[in-house]
């Protein structure tokens, strides 16, 4: 059994928590005491039907102001796979909080109501799937009683979000019609919809090939900590020296040469080492710890790699940023706190070039500054060099955030796009 | 686990994440703390510390909140566990707390320990200057705990502050605080009660014996089934039996209830659970019963 991670989005009332709720309910993860508080405030509220919805509503301030503020995780599993759902709240003023959930997502469903058609924010919650570069997109065309499961009608949406989804870089499109409430095309295929030749959302979910999404040609190993029980009795131990780190692409194997980052000198894996043992192959993403033939000063922050494949070592990178802070602004001259993989440092906004508008894609290049939840290019100079890939090659040493000096708070995250 | 398409198990992935979690903080806090308090959680959570420094040992030391009223079967667990590993075990006292005028116990039949840990947790985390604090808290558990992130900020109060988090996004972790501040590190978020079971049944790992179905005397109150003890203030209207319990749950003995289960091996207890049809604090933690806020409030004020 593996883990599929999703996120879910959809403009208000469009149907995602009765969805999720439907989707933990009948895979048995919605327990009797938490559908009895349901069921008890739905009453308190004067609501007739048990609004599944307040399944997900976790804060205080959310279920008195009746609105999903932040992301919140879900876990279920059938028999076949393991999910996590990233729920995130579909206002605009949340852009963050989908970014959030699409970063660690294999896949995001887009929620639209069969009734209204794409609208503008169906627009922005693909944008922001293809921008965070989520492998699979679904988009489940809901209500679908409330428009006779008319064929026409879905045709009408597909074609009209197929135009639109060619301008992004999406690869893997799935339209499902659905009634969340009813159940049609959720967990099985619905009689009302003959005309649908696809499977079940949940089918779909249990069933998409995420195994080929991780990058495993381009060895990256980010050192994170270096291991070096210093045990004087153990003689065994007394010299050990081992890199840890998770892999972040790649297949790692003894007795493969690699080269070392800033250093540029070359060794061989001599063991992979894990408590349960060594291994033969480490990959994405396994946890291990990597000795070497020869010693080399290696600490955090460090990449191991290979000789004929090594990550752009830069410290100026263009990247596209979205930015997260309620307070401060990002403009040219910004200072902040860069995290890329284990390495930190301080960042430089050398230009913005301009202000992505998420729900038109139109680029002002008049912009001087982001605001919260705000997207936009910016060149960035790093006060030490970082071993970077271009994100749509690999999310994790393409991925950064920033973080603000002086509060500590992350304020942006970032996705680079070439580097020099 | 390997297969020729390089797909990794559910469990290996959830181990290899709270693993990079655990390196994470160890390379980035000077002086990290593991909250150990011999619960099914905190039991995998140091599994995972073993795994993650391995072959040194876990370069932190472990931390219980004792409130006195705690299992006895767990409190040796918890020292015999700490002995084998070699490592250093903080004990910090809810008695001591109480001893020194920094809380007053509550009175009356269904007075707990429970809310005055957050005391006595919050002053050894200051008095020990720790900056990170491990704890075993998973998302599937509460509603608010849902929402909370793998690295969740406190101020210098301990105050958890829903709705001014940090966002957290891929694997990327901010660790930066002040002086006087830390974070709670959660390395089991994205576990579930089964998976928690299906690690401790696939690494062979041992748990208190309460965790077993064993026969004791109990007394309803509430719905519960809470073991006949000095602690639980046992009333004469509260008529004792004798059955057969086992705990979903380790905590405060006047707090957690038992749940009548025959299920005496791990895969009776996994079948148990799978089959189960209430939520493990919805069945056995009277602390989260009294609102559907208890826990964001606690929470707020700086509890595990
Ligand atoms: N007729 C119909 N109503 C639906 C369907 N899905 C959701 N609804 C209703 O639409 C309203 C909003 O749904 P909700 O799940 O709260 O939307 P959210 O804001 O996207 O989470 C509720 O009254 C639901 O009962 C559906 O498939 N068919």
């Amino acid at each position: 059994m593996d883990i599929l991670r999703f996120a879910t989005a959809g403009s208000v009332d469009d149907g995602k928590s009765t969805l999720i709720g439907r989707l933990l309910y009948d895979s048995k993860a919605i327990f009797e005491d938490q559908l009895e508080a349901v069921e008890r405030t739905s009453r308190d509220r004067g609501t007739e039907y048990t609004d599944l919805s307040l399944l997900t509503d976790g804060l205080r301030a959310e279920r008195e102001q009746g609105i999903t503020i932040d992301v919140a995780y879900r876990y279920f599993a059938t028999p076949k796979r393991k999910f996590i759902i990233a729920d995130t709240p579909g206002h605009i003023q949340y852009t963050r909080n989908m970014v959030t959930g699409a970063s660690t997502a294999d896949l995001a469903i887009v929620l639209i109501d069969a009734r209204k058609g794409v609208l503008e924010q169906s627009r922005r919650h693909a944008f922001l799937t293809s921008l965070l570069r989520v492998p699979h997109l679904v988009l489940a065309v809901n209500k679908m009683d409330l428009v006779d499961y008319s064929q026409e009608r879905f045709e009408e949406i597909r074609e009209e979000f197929t135009a639109f989804a060619a301008k992004l870089n999406v690869t893997d499109l799935t339209f499902i019609p659905i009634s969340a409430l009813h159940g049609d095309n959720v967990v099985s295929r619905s009689e009302n919809t003959p005309w649908y030749q696809g499977t079940s959302l949940l089918h779909h979910l249990e069933n998409v090939h995420i195994a080929s999404d991780r990058n495993l040609v381009d060895v990256r190993f980010p050192v994170q900590y270096v291991i070096r029980p210093h045990n004087a009795t153990d003689p065994g131990l007394h010299d050990y020296r081992g890199y840890a780190g998770q892999v972040y692409g790649g297949v790692l194997k003894p007795g493969d040469e690699v080269l070392h980052l800033p250093s540029g000198l070359t060794s061989r894996i001599s063991s992979i080492d894990t408590f349960d043992g060594p291994v033969t192959e480490a990959f994405p993403p396994m946890s291990v710890t990597i000795r070497l033939e020869d010693d080399i000063d290696i600490s955090r922050g460090d990449m191991i790699c290979r000789p004929n494949n090594k990550p752009q070592v830069a410290q100026e990178v263009e990247a596209m940023v979205c930015w997260m802070s309620e307070a401060a602004k990002l403009a040219p001259r910004t200072k902040l706190t860069i995290k890329h993989t284990t390495r930190t440092a301080r960042a430089l906004v050398r230009d913005l070039h301009y202000r992505l508008d998420v729900n038109t894609l139109h680029r002002d290049e008049s912009a001087s500054a982001l605001s919260l939840n705000e997207i936009g290019r910016v060149s960035l100079r790093i006060t030490q060099p970082m071993f970077v890939d271009d994100y749509a090659r690999n999310r994790l040493t393409g991925g950064f955030i920033l973080i603000d000096e002086a509060t500590h708070s992350t304020v942006g995250a970032g996705m680079i796009l070439e580097s020099r | 686990m390997l297969q020729c398409d390089y797909t990794t198990s559910q469990l290996d992935v959830l181990e290899a994440e709270a693993i990079h979690i655990m390196r994470e903080v160890a390379a980035e806090f000077e002086r990290p703390v593991l909250l150990f308090s011999g619960g099914k959680d905190s039991i995998v959570m140091l599994r995972i510390a073993e795994k993650a420094f391995w072959p040194a040992p876990i370069p932190f030391p472990l931390m219980h909140v004792d409130t006195g009223h705690n299992f006895s079967e767990v409190i040796d667990y918890r020292d015999r566990r700490a002995a084998e590993l070699g490592a250093r075990l903080v004990v910090a006292s809810v008695q001591d707390s109480i001893d020194a005028g920094r809380v007053v116990e509550e009175t009356g039949r269904r007075a707990s320990r429970n809310r005055l840990q957050t005391t006595t947790l919050l002053d050894a985390i200051e008095e020990h200057e720790f900056d990170a604090v491990f704890g075993g808290a998973r998302r599937d558990e509460e509603k608010a705990r849902a929402k909370e992130r793998v690295f969740s900020f406190r101020d210098e109060f301990g105050q958890w502050d829903p709705k001014n988090q940090r966002p957290e996004l891929w694997n990327l972790y901010n660790a930066k605080i002040r002086k006087g501040e830390h974070i709670r590190v959660f390395p089991l978020s994205n576990w579930t009660e089964l998976d928690v079971w299906d690690y401790i049944r696939r690494e062979g790992i041992e748990i208190p014996s309460i965790y077993y179905a064993h026969t004791r005397k109990v007394f309803e109150r509430d719905g519960m089934l809470l073991a006949d003890h000095p602690v639980t203030n046992r009333g004469d209207d509260e008529p004792v039996f004798e059955t057969v319990v086992r705990y979903r749950t380790v905590g405060d003995i006047s707090c957690t209830g038992a749940v009548q289960s025959a299920a005496a091996t791990v895969e009776e207890i996994i079948t148990e659970i799978a089959a189960t049809r209430i939520t493990e604090r919805g069945a056995t933690r009277a602390d989260d019963r009294s609102s559907e806020a208890a826990m964001e409030d606690r929470k707020r004020e700086g509890y595990f």
